[in-house]
């Protein structure tokens, strides 16, 4: 009774009902492909608590204190604030360490499923026309988290830190004509400087989190207004998404998903060591950790220095530092290539048109070919990131890995394109729905270029049945394929629910019929659950649940 | 619906199993609040709050599974672009007779203020380089070593004598009252003359005394691993190997220029100096390095 009565309150005030009922209403696609986008949200969210926990006890500053907490082998030893405050926190804080560790963590996870989230993107033809937009903002976000974590690791001023800034550094330095300039500006003097740990903390912690915030509400904003696209099936066209609801089920499975998230993140915290600056010991300028790696996301930067071969040259006697070409060359082709994708495919293909229906990968061999080929090309140059443990490892020298990586680097990934392109072609002509079920005959049939039976074209037995409620709401439900999809909204009246069917299935026909049996509902319009008004209202994903328990003990009053 | 859906089956086994996936999740909580009451061991706190969400989570995914429907809804999708009338109505609205776009000339001044104040106000960015300091390519080309007297002492701060440096390992060397300078550790080394093969750029004192750059001319790291037996620096962060016996060029891995030399002598005391800086700026590269 109260919360309807708030509810009411809202509504008079902000007219949230209608919003709200589409909100609730919404389609999403069913696939597992989706989530990787909303995993990366929930890392995110994981990032700003444990984060904002850790910004009450790190002090970012490089002037000197003596440590004097718990971890004995530092007691008494003059260090930077920077690097006694991470120590403490991890030591000295209670549930300090676990909080850090579920930060990094995260932090590692977080660029994991973006990366996961892109590749879906990718390989399905979902940054086509009309999503471009969001490609580039999905990008800018994916830079963004690459800064974000490295920031974040250099803070605690550690030897290792330290050694990944003047990597940094150097190569900032290698620009042409501005690098010095840059370098010393960004780092507020030659490296390194008293200024820089406290410009990384700002960053880390408002700026780039700022930017970011704002780019995740843009990013989400412009799904909302395009609605999802979806992967081809009985009814799903360029009119429609179909799938579940926002509320209830992509509500409890989200939830899920967020919490799946926190276990995986506090868990690792607690039980997986990362980043132990104390074994590191404090940044000196002349000392290097070694071995010496990045983390994962920055690794195949690491990799690519190490890799590329020896070239520095003059231009009008200045001089272009080795690490241009790896670090810098590589990093702006890579993002060049990433930004431009849609635009670069448009060029090669005569594909202008609106896609809300995905591809299969296998319907573009060549993208699945440049896919296979950066995916590898990028493996390897991580893996080349860790060639000196390698070396210990396998007690072969360094150098001899070295060249190995560099012939790999140069050859498997267009061994691997060749083998994607194939498989593509084969599942492209053939039948076989997975690579499980390819034959040898579908092989022969991609090789000669044989084009396959192509998506089936929409059943000729679609029909609509369109019924009244009981209550004086109308929907209506979608039949072809096999498979029947039922209107996400209930309509006031019989034009709205014409209108919305003839949007989604123009031209089939709509037949009136009884209203159906064994058809789950949702409220009607006018009714919708009280509990279901508020939830609209106010943040209706948090307060979902407990929404949920309240309207059961009110139904059972009521009856 | 088959006719026995088991203990975990059907609906009612569902409702069990959230109710138990819920239970555990307060036990994980109460967990976590009572190992951070009794000290905070960071496995058993991650162990208790990872259980607790955990619980959540599989809890959540039984009841999206099992109690809630899953696909069978179709939304309309609206076309994004509005019919062309509609547009030119959106025209019209922002162009209008009143449009402040249509006065060319102010929107001209308007751009040229606001593009002013926006030039000036990068300006102050200069600051983030204190004005005081050289400009960045002085600032690169010295560093704290210079003639007449600066002493090499070790980061620790211990003057270092000739007769301290052996042929076994290096010794680590930074300008007395320079220890935290970024570009100025050095290293010092006894070779035999007899293997050199090129004259260290630096000099050679005190019978086969060589001192140079401790950061590799690649990104900059300390290339602090010394191979005796082959006279080797190796950098541990893109494995650069340095010569040492051929004036310290590089020998494999990115690094593509030798390691600057430090010309030192010795002093009436037996104690190293500095007889000037660098024969080059250390570390990486740079544009106007000359």
């Amino acid at each position: 009774m109260i919360t309807r009565r708030l509810y009411r309150a809202l509504d008079s005030r902000l007219g949230t009902t209608s919003v709200g009922r589409t909100a609730l209403a919404k389609v999403f696609p069913d696939h597992w492909t989706f989530m990787f986008g909303e995993l990366a949200l929930y890392c995110f969210i994981a990032l700003v608590l444990t984060g904002t926990y850790l910004t009450l006890f790190f002090e970012p500053s490089t002037s000197e204190k003596i440590y004097d907490g718990a971890y004995g082998p530092l007691a008494g030893s003059e260090v930077s604030s920077a690097y006694a405050s991470t120590v403490s926190l991890s030591f000295d804080v209670r549930a300090g360490l676990l909080i850090r560790q579920a930060h990094h963590w995260a932090a590692l996870l977080f660029v994991g499923a973006i990366v996961l989230h892109l590749l879906r993107v990718f390989f399905t033809g979902a940054f086509r026309r009309p999503r471009e937009i969001n490609w580039v903002i999905g990008m800018t976000m994916l830079a963004l988290a690459l800064l974000n974590g490295f920031t974040g690791y250099s803070m605690p001023d550690d030897l290792l830190s330290g050694t990944g800034l003047r990597i940094i550094y150097s190569v900032v330095l290698s620009i042409p004509v501005v690098g010095s300039w840059i370098a010393l500006l960004a780092f507020g003097g030659e490296f390194p400087t008293d200024a820089t740990t406290p410009r990384l903390y700002i960053s880390h912690v408002f700026i780039v989190p700022a930017i970011f915030a704002a780019l995740i509400s843009l990013h989400l904003a412009i799904i909302i207004r395009q609605k999802h696209s979806q992967f081809p099936g009985p009814g799903r066209n360029e009119r429609t998404v179909v799938g579940s609801r926002l509320w209830p089920a992509y509500t409890v499975r989200s939830l899920s998903l967020a919490t799946g998230v926190l276990a995986v993140v506090f868990a690792l915290g607690g039980l997986v060591q990362i980043n132990p600056v104390w074994i590191y010991g404090p940044f000196n300028p002349a000392q290097a950790t070694s071995p010496a790696q990045p983390d994962w996301y920055v690794a195949w930067g690491d990799g690519a220095l190490r890799l590329f071969p020896r070239i520095e040259f003059h231009v009008f006697g200045h001089l272009v530092p080795a690490p241009f070409l790896p670090a810098v060359g590589l990093g702006t082709v890579t993002f060049m290539l990433l930004y431009a994708w849609p635009w670069l495919e448009r060029w090669r293909t005569p594909d202008r048109a609106e896609h809300q229906v995905l591809e299969r990968p296998r319907e573009r061999p060549w993208r699945v070919a440049i896919g296979a080929w950066a995916l590898t090309f990028f493996a390897v140059l991580l893996v080349a990131a860790a060639d000196d443990i390698i070396a210990r490892l396998t007690a072969m020298p360094v150098t001899g890995i070295l060249r190995t990586l560099q012939i790999l680097v140069c050859t498997l990934p267009f061994v691997v394109a060749a083998v994607a392109f194939g498989v593509a072609r084969a599942l492209k002509a053939g039948t076989a729905s997975s690579l499980a079920e390819l034959t040898a005959e579908d092989v022969r049939a991609g090789l000669s270029g044989a084009d396959g039976p192509g998506p089936a074209d929409e059943a000729p037995d679609q029909s609509i049945q369109l019924w009244r409620n009981p209550d004086g709401t109308w929907r209506w439900r979608w039949s072809g394929g096999g498979e029947q999809l039922t209107s996400n909204e209930a309509y006031l009246s019989r034009d709205e629910a014409v209108a919305a069917a003839r949007i989604a299935f123009a031209g089939v026909p709509i037949d009136r019929a009884d209203p159906p049996e064994g058809v789950i509902l949702p409220g009607p319009r006018q009714e919708p659950g009280w509990g279901t008004r508020l939830a609209a209202g106010v943040v209706w994903v948090a307060l979902a649940v407990w929404g949920r328990r309240r309207s059961k003990t009110d139904d059972r009053t009521e009856v | 619906m088959s006719a026995d859906p088991g203990p975990m089956g059907g609906e009612r086994g569902a409702v069990r199993g959230i109710r138990i996936a819920f239970g555990v999740s307060v036990l994980g909580a109460a967990g976590f609040a009572v190992v951070y009451s009794v000290g905070g061991n960071t496995q058993l706190l991650g162990v208790g709050l990872g259980v607790a969400f955990a619980g959540l989570a599989v809890g959540l995914w039984l009841w999206g599974r099992h109690l809630l429907p899953s696909g069978g809804y179709v939304e309309e999708r609206p076309p994004l672009s509005a019919p062309p009338q509609q547009r030119g109505l959106l025209a019209a609205a922002a162009a209008g007779p009143q449009s402040p776009v249509r006065r060319r000339g102010l929107v001209g001044m308007f751009g040229l203020a606001f593009g002013a104040i926006g030039v000036a106000m990068l300006f102050p960015l200069r600051s983030l380089l204190p004005l005081r300091r050289p400009d960045p390519v002085t600032e690169l080309r010295r560093t704290a070593w210079r003639a007449g007297g600066v002493r090499l002492v070790t980061p620790e701060g211990v003057p270092v004598r000739a007769d301290d440096v052996n042929s076994q390992t290096i010794q680590i060397v930074v300008p007395e009252g320079h220890p935290k300078d970024g570009d100025a550790p050095a290293f010092v080394v006894r070779l035999d003359p007899d293997r050199l093969t090129a004259t260290p750029a630096g000099g050679l004192v005190a019978g086969g005394l060589v001192a140079y750059s401790l950061l590799c001319t690649h990104a900059g790291c300390p290339v602090a691993l010394y191979e005796q037996t082959t006279g080797r620096m190796l950098c541990p962060c893109h494995q650069s190997a340095f010569d040492l016996l051929a004036g310290a060029k590089p020998i494999a891995g990115p690094a593509a220029r030798p390691l600057p030399g430090l010309p030192i002598e010795v002093d009436a005391d037996g104690y190293l100096r500095a007889r000037g800086d660098f024969t080059a700026p250390p570390g990486a590269g740079f544009w106007s390095r000359p």
